[in-house]
């Protein structure tokens, strides 16, 4: 079985970076992509009853734009290089969502694109990027 | 925008010139058919002295019925309603769906109300400070009726061909009497109830929240706001407004946010009142249980303390009433009975935990001073009884009032909306009409004193209980088979935890 490499994108450049060198190292190493995109989401938040009734719906549709306009496009780079891609959508804290991720598919390494927080924004919500590197279980790569 | 202004220009110009007028009118015209209903829907029998609305012994017989019938969920289901809540079941592969903490937080700020702060004090008032155990019980046999009910209504709720979601009482009476062989009844009920929680949703879950709102912000601005109904109704029917017709969810959003805040604030300075009084606890708790056996002082003794208190727990916690079980029913799980068990918590949360600390603070003030309070009753007791202790408190306490009047607003335009398009369709027009009819409801809300319009509306949320606990009655069978599947599941590890 050939190693999985887990890259997770959002549409931005940061991720598409993050991409090309998944892309790299996955054909150096006859690895497998997984390509995934987290849509920031907690089940800990407060919401109208309408907004409750609205969110089957909202959810597939975030999910389909996800994967229509992000997570297409962004494959077939992968895909035309003859690697094996797979791709994966779901909501939650990112961080702790990617390291989810990466145990369900029992990846080898995590890549991900510096997302230019910035610091302001880091000092109050924390960054992503750190939370991965602290908590993953796997290698990760930051592609600045 | 326009729109908007126009409305409000609308209404302000009406209501301003003749408001007096319209208030002596409405009243003299509304004041016997409200006589006529609250004497219907709240016909009391006499019994060893005390008087017993038979609509009281309905919900209370209900309540102990299921809770023996279910097997004591409340007591069972309460470990796994907090597992659930938490996320210990929620399937990774469904994330992004509304979660079962969601479902709760939104159930519990439609039920968090005035009655939390007022009615208590009310309770205690008329019933003694017994009332209050009798309020504790009622709020714990109440979570087996509110576990019945949010079960059937994801059960039986209806999915449209674009994803969205209703449910709640109209539909699983409708279906399960459908189901049972009973077509018509179970229309007629439905429609029955729609109406119901339709009218309910204009008077309590509307008028009396910006009435009472208004009452409370006049009161700690010392009368400044007199003659200004009109304007505080305005600028509050202004905001739902924005909410519920403009969209603008970020103002619902921030309430939400801002009404558990409050919960938490509220309970944690009523802690703080108790322990500065720690000397009258003791005594303030024994009164509360000896209230409840001997009623002493209370009309209709130790009886007529039970039917105050259980009276009051209905009115905050809505347990019977169905309305919840609209809200829950938008969550979208394989196992209904999973909303049942979580909806469990809101009774605990909302009687249990709420409603006893408020009641608490008042008796030990009444043991510490009984005449802290002088003729004031309702929120104005509460405020009194933390003024004792924080003179600045009664203003945090208006503004959390006036948050938690709002938020309940909020919860009941979406309940009376559910009623409406039951009975309407599901057509854009009619739903933006009934939202600018609750709109101008707010308003009037604190304009006028509708003692005999809120009477009404009280009366019939009272009312729909009836045909809501006797579906339940008849659906309960089917409840029971599907909570004990899902335990069994559980148990064996069918269902298992994801974390």
């Amino acid at each position: 079985m050939s190693d999985k490499i887990l890259v997770a994108i959002d549409g931005s450049e940061g991720g598409r970076r993050a991409l090309k060198a998944a892309v790299k190292h996955a054909s150096l190493t006859n690895a497998d992509l997984v390509l995934t995109y987290v849509i920031a989401w907690t089940p800990y938040s407060f919401h109208t009853p309408e907004e409750l009734a609205e969110r089957h719906e909202r959810r597939e549709s975030e999910i389909e734009r996800a994967n229509e306009s992000i997570l297409a496009s962004e494959s077939a780079v992968a895909i035309s290089e003859g690697i094996k891609v797979e791709t994966v959508v779901r909501h939650g804290k990112i961080a702790d969502t990617l390291i989810e991720l990466a145990k369900e598919y029992d990846v080898s390494q995590i890549y991900i694109g510096r997302l230019g927080e910035s610091r302001v924004h880091s000092m109050i919500f924390g960054s992503v990027t750190a939370a991965l590197i602290q908590t993953s279980e796997v290698p990760v790569t930051v592609v600045p | 925008m326009r729109y908007f202004l126009c409305m409000l220009a609308l209404l302000g110009g009406s209501i301003s010139s003749a408001h007096a007028g319209i208030d002596d009118a409405i009243n003299s015209a509304t004041a016997p058919i409200a006589t006529f209903i609250g004497q219907v829907v709240f016909f009391k029998i006499p019994i060893f002295g005390a008087q017993l609305p038979v609509v009281v012994l309905w919900l209370v017989v209900g309540a102990v019925f299921f809770t023996f019938y279910m097997g004591f969920i409340n007591l069972r289901g309460f470990k796994h309603a907090i597992q659930l809540v938490r996320g210990d079941y929620a399937d990774p592969n469904s994330s992004g769906e509304v979660s079962h903490f969601q479902a709760l937080a939104t159930a519990v700020s439609g039920t968090v109300g005035i009655g939390n702060i007022g009615g208590v004090a009310v309770a205690v008032t008329v019933g003694g400070p017994g009332a209050t155990f009798w309020l504790i019980m009622a709020g714990f046999l109440g979570m087996s009726t509110k576990f019945v009910e949010c079960t059937l209504g994801v059960k039986y709720r209806k999915e449209f061909d674009d994803g969205h979601v209703s449910g709640g009482p109209m539909y699983y009476l409708r279906q399960g009497f459908k189901e049972r062989g009973m077509e018509g009844f179970g229309k007629f009920m439905g429609t029955f109830y729609a109406i119901g929680i339709f009218i309910g949703a204009l008077g309590i879950g509307n008028m009396f929240q910006s009435n009472q709102a208004y009452v409370q912000l006049n009161n700690v601005s010392g009368g400044a706001l007199d003659g200004l109904g009109w304007l505080v109704g305005l600028i509050l029917a202004g905001v739902v407004f924005s909410v519920i017709v403009g969209g603008i969810k970020s103002i619902a959003r921030v309430t939400e946010k801002i009404v558990p805040f409050m919960a938490v604030f509220y309970c944690l300075f009523s802690i703080i009142v108790i322990l500065m009084n720690v000397g009258s606890l003791p005594q303030a708790i024994a009164n509360i249980f000896t209230g409840a056996f001997t009623g002493e002082g209370v009309a209709g003794g130790a009886l007529g303390a039970m039917i105050i208190g259980f009276q009051r727990a209905v009115f905050s916690n809505e347990a019977g009433i169905g309305s919840a079980s609209i809200a829950h029913s938008a969550v979208r799980t394989d196992e209904p009975v999973t909303e049942g068990i979580v909806s469990l918590l809101e009774p605990f949360i909302d009687t249990i935990v709420i409603c006893t600390i408020t009641a608490l603070v008042i008796g030990t003030a009444q043991v510490a001073a009984p005449d802290f309070a002088g003729d004031s009753i309702g929120v104005a007791m509460t405020s009194a009884a933390f003024e004792r202790e924080f003179s600045w408190f009664p203003i945090p306490l208006a503004f959390a009032a006036l948050l938690f009047a709002f938020s309940t607003m909020i919860s009941w335009s979406y309940y009376g909306l559910k009623g409406w398009t039951y009975l309407f369709g599901e057509g854009e027009t009619g739903q933006t009409i009934y939202k600018l009819l609750f709109c101008a409801f707010v308003a009037l809300g604190c304009v006028v004193q509708l003692g005999p319009i809120l009477d009404i509306s009280d009366a019939l949320v009272f009312l729909i209980c009836v045909p809501n606990i006797l579906g339940l009655y008849f659906l309960a069978p089917i409840v029971k088979r599907e909570m004990i599947s899902y335990f069994a599941r559980v148990e064996s590890g069918e269902i298992r935890k994801f974390k």
